[in-house]
């Protein structure tokens, strides 16, 4: 058997094989940066998304502590709305229907995923809080109220 | 006793891993080995050395495990991960469930390869087997350091405490006390192929038989990383009842990164085994692999997840899994970019053949790593200067999406094409039945439904790879088709049918939450679903409120679920129980919640959440075939290279006997 004649030559081929591959991974790294640096503007603290609020509707995280006293169930059984607070006054009154976290209670962190509404109240999708008495969402990590955290010595960490 | 006879076994283990290093290194240096035999000075050591390294390294292990399994709560690991009422089982693999223990078991599995290699190989020159043990001995030794210095499991408390402080209970689960063993196992197996790598970078061998020595070592963690990751996310489903599979979690990327370069290495060392091209490539994806492993270790276990303050306050762990890291890998890369040049190049190929497929596929794996990478990596980046940045299915869905789709179409024609050169007019029937399966299909669901992008492309892509994966055997004899080759359809099948899970999964949930009251009714798809009563139950080391719910489809007979909300008692922790039922179409998945209060008539209400998730299953069905697809090519592939060896063994025979023959003749007609 006779090697094939590509027009290339064997340095050229390894040549041009190199630099498709370099190419491939500076697009990839691109592309992660462009959509990395709108990732910027995903997590909020409730002082951020009052002074600067996102788009109605855009899917986006909230996190900060639940409000002591806040936590109010709706006549229907499911949706609550509490007000989430961060280091500062500022407040964003938080809906969500559905199955609270374990350990969700007023005076800890929370994480909500959901979006801005119209009317100011953020509707939450899915709420992301510790769910032992070790784990604190990182973005929650050093907010005040979070000593508990501090200690934190091990993550419950669900891949390992 | 038992500890301190484990932490002996470490100590010599260590050792004879410093003796493997160094005795290896040395008799490369003296030129031992250039004959073809092991008898030189240093040379004779090595291999005895792996081999006993395994066995006090294993010793150690089952140490740990009798401490673990009598409760010795004399031992700080045992005091602080288990608690004697525990069940037994929950106890062995309490073992490896924390820090210490799994590193343990980490060295452990990584020994015993190296003894394996050591007791069995026997295909590679000598001196390549030489510069690949002592890699073996030097990556063992870092981790030995590790252990002994800043982790000991074997650390006795001055005074032995009354009880243990119990283990996590959301670990006190029979999948995921099987799953991260089996990650192990897997990045392990990727030590090993990085000392192949290695050993073959520094004696410039870099060739098929290399090749072709590795590839069970890749195949193995191939199939390892993908049991442990289909594992893993099954367990996330159920066990964490918020119904998702995958969370792209720092943590699960940590085990998905090592599995994509694995999966890239694979399939470039089976181009070089079976062409002898992509070598500098292939070492190249060697030492990325084992990065990857290494940092994924680094991710999980230096507590840097959780925070980079978090890391700052308690380095110790952290700082010693990246000098490692750096170690290793600085100087894997400087090794690898002093001697690269020395590997002459590979074989040509054309523009349209496997070897240009496989290429293809290699560097979009390579780039989703790269996104996977820089997206595990950025928030903690940002955090040290911080800003505080959440990256999630926002982010990683799409940009990886970018790289997949090309993949998957490569993916359905690569098999069909030959090695070296093909006409892409040879396959233009196959080419012509996959795309319209892929633009039919696509058609469909844009018309009958209003799905996302992503759901639809991957539901198009997954009948489209499905019926591409059995292409490959189109036009033979199915008893004649090598092993390796059902193997690499299998796989193949199996990466369709997951897609086809993960589309279907995001395209046709339906979802009910309610608060209930007993006797109440409620649908979700063509499903009834009527709470019968809720009743506190109690378990060995939990209680539990427990809703006992029938579930009827159509006319059929109701089934009973019964998730649970349990409390743990030891330690103090709440976690819900979520009931499954599975159909062959798909799972329903119910959660029980708080109580909601009380309703008009003042009867008890419970929050019930409902899924049914259509065909969800098959994205861990098509993670088993993946994995029983990489057994059968290990198999098929091993059990060739072991007929091929025989047969050449009885052909040097008979040459050997025809030539002895000639030389009677010869004598007697003299």
């Amino acid at each position: 058997m006779s090697e094939p004649k590509p027009a290339m030559k064997a340095k050229h081929q390894r040549l041009v094989l190199v630099a498709i591959a370099l190419a491939a991974i500076v697009a990839a790294g691109l592309f992660a940066a462009y959509a990395l640096r709108n990732q910027a503007n995903y997590f909020y603290l409730p002082e951020q998304m009052s002074a600067n609020p996102p788009a109605t509707g855009q899917p986006v995280r909230l996190g900060g502590m639940v409000q002591t006293g806040s936590l109010e169930r709706q006549a229907d059984g499911i949706t609550v709305a509490f007000v989430v607070t961060g280091s500062e006054a500022a407040t964003v009154p938080v809906r969500y229907s559905g199955i609270l976290p374990d350990l969700f209670v007023e005076g800890s962190g929370v994480v909500a995923e959901g979006s801005l509404q119209a009317d100011g109240t953020f509707l939450a999708t899915n709420l992301l809080a510790k769910h032992d008495e070790n784990y604190v969402p990182r973005e929650l990590e050093g907010l005040h109220g979070e000593e508990a955290a501090q200690q934190a010595a091990e993550t419950v960490s669900y891949g390992n | 006793m038992i500890a301190e006879i484990g932490l002996a076994a470490l100590w010599l283990a260590a050792a004879l891993a410093a003796l493997q290093l160094f005795a290896g290194a040395l008799a490369l240096k003296q030129g031992e080995g250039a004959e073809g035999n092991e008898d030189g000075h240093f040379a004779q050591l090595v291999r005895p050395a792996a081999i006993t390294q395994a066995l006090l390294a294993a010793l150690a292990f089952v140490m740990l495990l009798w401490c673990f399994a009598i409760t010795d709560l004399s031992v700080k690991l045992v005091v602080t991960n288990s608690h004697s009422m525990k069940p037994m089982l929950y106890k062995l693999t309490g073992t490896w469930g924390n820090h210490e223990g799994s590193m343990l078991l980490w060295v452990a599995v990584m020994a015993l390869s190296g003894g394996l290699i050591a007791w069995l190989e026997r295909r590679l020159p000598v001196r390549t087997m030489l510069a690949t043990l002592a890699t073996q001995g030097f990556v063992a030794l870092g981790f030995y350091a590790f252990l002994i210095l800043s982790s000991n499991p074997f650390e006795r408390l001055p005074v032995p405490a009354p009880e243990g402080q119990g283990l996590n209970p959301l670990l006190q689960d029979i999948g995921l006390a099987l799953h991260p063993p089996t990650l192990y196992i897997g990045y392990v197996g990727l030590s090993v192929a990085f000392s192949f790598a290695l050993g073959a970078l520094l004696t410039r061998q870099v060739t098929p038989e290399f090749a072709r020595v590795m590839r069970p070592w890749v195949l193995g963690a191939w199939v390892f990383l993908t049991l442990g990751i289909t594992a893993g996310s099954y367990w996330a489903y159920y066990e964490l009842g918020w119904g998702g599979y995958w969370f792209w979690d720092p943590v699960e990327n940590a085990s998905l990164m090592p599995w994509l370069a694995a999966t890239a290495l694979l399939h470039s060392t089976s181009v070089l085994a079976a062409r002898d091209a992509l070598r500098t490539w292939t070492i190249m994806l060697g030492v990325v692999a084992f990065s990857m492993s290494m940092l994924g270790t680094f991710l999980v276990r230096s507590g840097v997840l959780t925070s980079v303050h978090a890391f700052a306050v308690d380095p110790e762990r952290g700082s010693f899994i990246l000098v490692l890291l750096a170690l290793y890998i600085g100087g894997a890369l400087t090794i690898f970019a002093l001697r690269a040049h020395s590997i002459s190049e590979g074989k040509r190929f054309a523009v349209s053949s496997r070897e240009s497929a496989l290429v293809f596929n290699n560097v979009m794996l390579s780039a989703i790593l790269g996104v996977v990478l820089l997206g595990t990596l950025y928030p903690l980046l940002t955090e040290a200067f911080d800003v505080r940045v959440s990256v999630g299915p926002p982010y990683f869905n799409p940009v990886s999406a970018i790289f997949a789709v090309p993949m998957f179409l490569v993916m359905a024609v690569g098999p069909l094409l030959r090695w070296r050169e093909d006409k892409p007019a040879r396959v233009q029937i196959q080419l012509i039945v996959v795309s319209s399966a892929i633009l039919g299909v696509l058609a469909l669901v844009a018309v009958l439904g209003d799905y996302s992008l992503l759901a639809t492309i991957g539901l198009a892509l997954a009948v489209g790879l499905a019926i591409a994966a059995f292409l490959p055997l189109r036009g033979r004899r199915l008893t004649r088709v090598p092993l390796a080759t059902w193997g690499m359809v299998l796989a193949h099948f199996g990466v369709a049918i997951s897609l086809f899970g993960m589309a279907s999964e995001s395209a046709f949930t339906k979802e009910r939450l309610a608060a209930m009251v007993a006797g109440e009714s409620v649908s979700v798809a063509d499903w009834q679903i009527t709470l019968d009563g809720v009743d506190p139950i109690a378990g060995p080391n939990w209680t539990a409120m427990e809703a006992r719910i029938s579930a009827s489809r159509g006319s059929a007979e109701p089934v009973a679920v019964t998730p649970q909300a349990r409390t743990f008692w030891a330690p103090f922790q709440a976690t819900s129980e979520s009931a499954l039922l599975t159909r062959w179409d798909g799972q329903l998945y119910a959660v029980l919640g708080d109580s909601a209060g009380v309703d008009a008539e003042g009867m008890q209400r419970w929050q019930v959440r409902v899924w049914w998730k259509p065909f969800v299953t098959f994205i861990w069905y098509g993670g088993l075939l993946i994995s029983l697809g990489g057994a059968l090519a290990i198999i098929g592939r091993l059990s060739a290279d072991l007929k091929r060896r025989k047969a050449a063994r009885r052909g040097a025979e008979r040459r050997n006997e025809a030539r002895a023959l000639a030389a009677e003749m010869k004598e007697e007609l003299v």
